[in-house]
């Protein structure tokens, strides 16, 4: 049967179906991948149109300089979105404050230090905790953390900057450890060797050498914390309260851009209000401010990976 | 004359000994620490909420009174989430991920979809929650039904299954390809045949793990309207429902103290299924763990 | 030493042999030139390749006589970037035709690669994959086709009982000639051997140069390889490549008892390379 096989092939009938799918296929994977691209594309666009309709009824001006927020008094509504501005970033400060030492001394410690059994033991664990849902944090937050505060520090609110500031710099601990930790490593080892051979101590390498040489790696992983802690939404939304203020308060009820809309979706802002269309507006400043820190982690990370 | 002197060298030594010390000490106790706020974290959740757990918190709907509220609503809901969420997403995820590694050529629009994935991956929960409430709850006039919170988790965690699929389809040895090619194979052949069942494993881990990232999410949900009190279970993908985080959510946000209990309760059921479905993926990479 | 003299010799080589002269030939390569990119890797190929022979390609690495394998049945093209021009004839037909499909051609053209490169699936599955891909879903015929090729490749009695094994459960050699029985599957032409041996130890080297002497009455092989003395012993034609360019194509036993070219004799004498 020498030719037997290829005149099956030959006499086989799916050859025409065959050249129907191999043109068809990329056409609809095309598409298919063209999603993600429009998402972007409906993001933007659904941001863009709900805030320009929504400055058809608050000037412009008045938004982004004004520094009452107030939308849902009947008489004088004020949308100055500085309130939450300055919300948002106490809370981002308080969490990078914990975050940034602890992540990136964690890094370090796995990078430099830690023996591989200690580091397959305790990699896995930052990612549990990496994979914690937040609501589950913002529940830690508001019934743990914010009480031990408060038997120390009496005059912490129940609502309040600092617990859920904490609780939002221990969710980003393993983003921060864990991409530092890829900065820190991939750090030639010939290069390590080299100091160590000198006579110089692990702290020495570290410090002079590992964290120098992995400094746009490690920066960009503290951005891309910052970009996380400003989205957070579910913490601050159970533990920060719904108090917009222009000041320097910590230890009081706040609210950020992102626990508005959290209230406003919660509650009933009819279709068509003022109120329902300044989330809009909110969470296009919120999209603007996360995507700047996106964009500029990126340029660093590329930055380190040209380097190496 | 000598620039080093050995006397000195080893007096200073002592020094950056200790400072090395302190140093590798401090590095393990901020570790520690990150460790230490996981197990508080875990320990007061289970103490709080353990001894609200019992099968009728499973089947009981919510109620107004903390004794009586159950879980069946937000744990059937979430399952109907995830019927949605898991084909929807892996079909466009793994669509992508195919397309750009088998058919793109690679030039500026593949970068830009690359690009635009990556800062996708980056956009808050909340803003999603936004599309979802233009696009698919009003727009479409999907409502707040399972299809439109399916539709928008889906597109949350579409940037994750396309990287992960990538990497999956990226680490299936090039002399398969070949190997098949050379068979005289179409390229959609050696896709179906070769590439996706190599890869299938680290397709199906990475899956697994951003459906768990999708399980836990709250804030989209709450900004497409889903509401917390149902006592009834969704008869189709249509129906409106609720899910496992707005459930807990609610519970967290009531002043009674006995509530906290009930939502611990909810937050130990939800770590179980996320257990539940990190072990699969776990499972799933060892038993397919194959060395080419 | 001009390059018209070269192509005279070539040509000269070409037209003698004259037992030959009976034979078709399968492959007839006309002025390819092949570019990646800048760089020129074929220049001016004339080959003729003939029916039911080893025909051997010998060279440094980097000399193309991977690159010349790879076109014959257009795997080259997978590389991005790559350039070809002339005609290469397989049969009489050009393969760079727009009409002469890929999958038509290497339906007829098997390959086998340096690594062996069996399908994360079982034995029975690998052997069953080119059948299955071309239509063939009758279990009774692949089945016949499955026990047919592995004989073929000299391995039945080895894996019979472990059809439905993961081929990553065998040896090296093993998994070389699994791979060469799934390309006899589709029952092919010609097989193109890209250095089948060089990943395998002394003996089941030995085992797959056998076979290769078995498979010759019934296919045509081109193989690749960088060990002369494989040449010296498995090849009928033996072609020798240096810098993109065929220096000299003529029958095994001339090249290397009589070589032509003075790079040939240095070459196999084992001066550079």
């Amino acid at each position: 049967m020498r030719t037997s096989v290829q005149e099956m092939i030959a006499k086989s009938k799916d050859k025409k179906s065959k050249k129907i799918i191999e043109k068809l296929i990329p056409v609809l994977l095309f598409l298919i991948a063209s999603v993600s691209v429009l998402t972007t594309i409906g993001i933007i666009l659904t941001l863009i149109i709900e805030t320009l309709t929504f400055f058809t009824r608050v000037p412009f001006t008045d938004f982004i300089f004004g520094t009452t927020w107030l939308p849902f008094s009947n008489t004088e509504a004020r949308f100055g979105i500085w309130p939450l501005i300055i919300g948002t970033l106490k809370i981002t400060g308080i969490a990078i404050i914990v975050a940034v030492p602890i992540g990136i001394s964690a890094a370090i410690y796995l990078s430099e230090y830690a023996s591989d059994n200690v580091r397959r033991v305790v990699k896995p664990v930052l990612e549990v905790l990496a994979g914690i849902p937040t609501i589950v944090y913002g529940f830690f937050a508001l019934t743990f953390v914010t009480p031990v505060l408060q038997s120390f520090f009496p005059e912490i609110k129940i609502f309040n900057a600092i617990s859920p500031g904490i609780v939002v710099g221990i969710m980003i601990i393993p983003m921060i450890a864990s991409l530092s930790e890829d900065a820190m490593s991939s750090v030639p080892k010939s290069i390590r060797d080299g100091a160590l051979a000198m006579g110089s101590t692990k702290f020495e390498v570290a410090w002079k050498i590992t964290v120098p040489a992995a400094l746009s790696g490690i920066i960009a992983s503290v951005v891309l914390g910052l970009s996380r802690a400003i989205g957070e939404t579910m913490i601050v939304s159970l533990a920060a309260g719904s108090t917009p203020k222009f000041d320097g308060d910590f230890t009081g009820s706040i609210q950020t851009m992102t626990a508005y809309i959290v209230q406003v979706s919660k509650g009933d802002a009819g279709y068509g209000t003022t109120i329902y269309y300044s989330i809009y507006a909110v969470g296009f400043t919120l999209f603007l401010f996360t995507m700047a820190m996106n964009i500029l982690a990126g340029y660093m990370s590329k930055r380190f990976r040209e380097e190496y | 004359m000598r620039y080093i002197e050995q006397e000195k060298v080893v007096r200073r030594m002592n020094g950056r000994m200790i400072v090395n010390r302190i140093f590798q000490g401090l590095f393990m106790f901020a570790t520690a620490l990150a460790l230490l706020a996981l197990v508080i974290l875990l320990y007061r959740i289970v103490s709080q909420g353990a001894g609200h757990l019992s099968l009728d918190f499973l089947i009981n709907f919510a109620s107004r009174f903390p004794a009586e509220a159950g879980i069946k609503a937000a744990l059937v809901g979430s399952i109907w989430l995830m019927a949605v969420v898991a084909p929807t997403s892996m079909i466009l995820g793994v669509g992508s991920a195919v397309y750009l590694e088998e058919y793109a050529k690679k030039g500026r629009i593949t970068s830009f979809i690359q690009m635009n994935i990556a800062n996708l991956a980056g956009v808050p929960s909340v803003v999603f929650g936004l599309l979802g409430l233009t696009i698919f709850v009003r727009t479409l006039a999907l409502g707040n039904s399972v299809l439109a919170a399916g539709f928008t988790m889906s597109l949350l965690i579409l940037p994750v299954i396309i990287v992960a699929a990538q990497e999956a389809i990226r680490s299936v040895p090039g002399e398969l390809r070949d190997a098949s090619y050379a068979m005289g194979a179409t390229r959609w052949q050696t896709i179906v045949r070769i590439i996706l069942p190599a890869a299938i494993a680290g397709i199906l881990t990475g899956s697994i793990l951003a459906l768990s990232r999708a399980i836990g999410e709250t804030a989209p949900l709450i900004v497409i309207g889903i509401p917390v009190i149902i006592q009834f279970l969704p008869a189709g993908v249509m129906d409106t429902f609720t899910a496992l985080p707005m459930q807990i959510y609610d519970w967290s946000s009531r002043p009674q103290a006995e509530f906290q209990t009930v939502a611990a309760a909810g937050i130990i059921v939800l770590m179980v299924v996320l257990l539940f479905m990190n072990s699969v993926a776990v499972f799933i990479r060892n038993k397919f763990d194959k060395s080419y | 030493m001009n390059t018209a003299t070269i192509k005279t010799k070539i040509n000269v080589a070409k037209s003698i042999p004259t037992e030959q002269a009976v034979k078709e030939s399968v492959y007839s390569t006309r002025q390819l030139n092949l570019w990646y990119g800048n760089n020129h890797a074929l220049k001016n190929i004339d080959l003729e390749i003939e029916e039911n022979e080893v025909t051997a390609i010998i060279g440094p690495s980097g000399c193309g006589k991977s690159t010349y394998l790879k076109t014959l049945n257009r795997m080259v093209e997978l590389v991005p970037s790559v350039k070809t021009s002339g005609e290469i004839h397989y049969r009489g037909r050009n393969i760079f035709d727009a009409n002469y499909g890929v999958e038509e051609l290497r339906t007829r053209v098997g390959m086998v690669f340096q690594k062996p490169n069996p399908f994360p699936k079982s034995i029975y599955d690998n052997i069953a994959y080119g059948p299955r891909i071309h239509g063939i879903k009758n279990r009774k015929i692949l089945d016949e086709i499955v026990e047919k090729s592995l004989r073929g490749a000299a391995i039945w009695d080895e894996v019979k009982d472990r059809l439905n094994e993961n081929a990553y459960g065998i040896s090296g050699g093993q998994q070389q000639r699994i791979c060469i029985a799934r390309t006899l599957a589709i029952e092919p032409d010609v097989i193109l051997m890209d250095e089948p041996t060089s990943a395998l130890d002394p003996i089941s080297t030995l085992k797959i140069e056998e076979l290769v002497q078995e498979l010759k009455e019934q296919y045509s092989i081109i193989i690749v390889t960088h060990n002369m003395q494989q040449a010296a012993r498995i090849s009928d034609k033996t072609a020798f490549f240096l810098n993109g360019e065929v220096i000299e194509y003529d029958r095994t036993d001339t090249i290397f008892s009589n070589p032509a070219d003075k790079r040939t004799e240095d070459y196999i004498s084992g001066r550079f390379g």
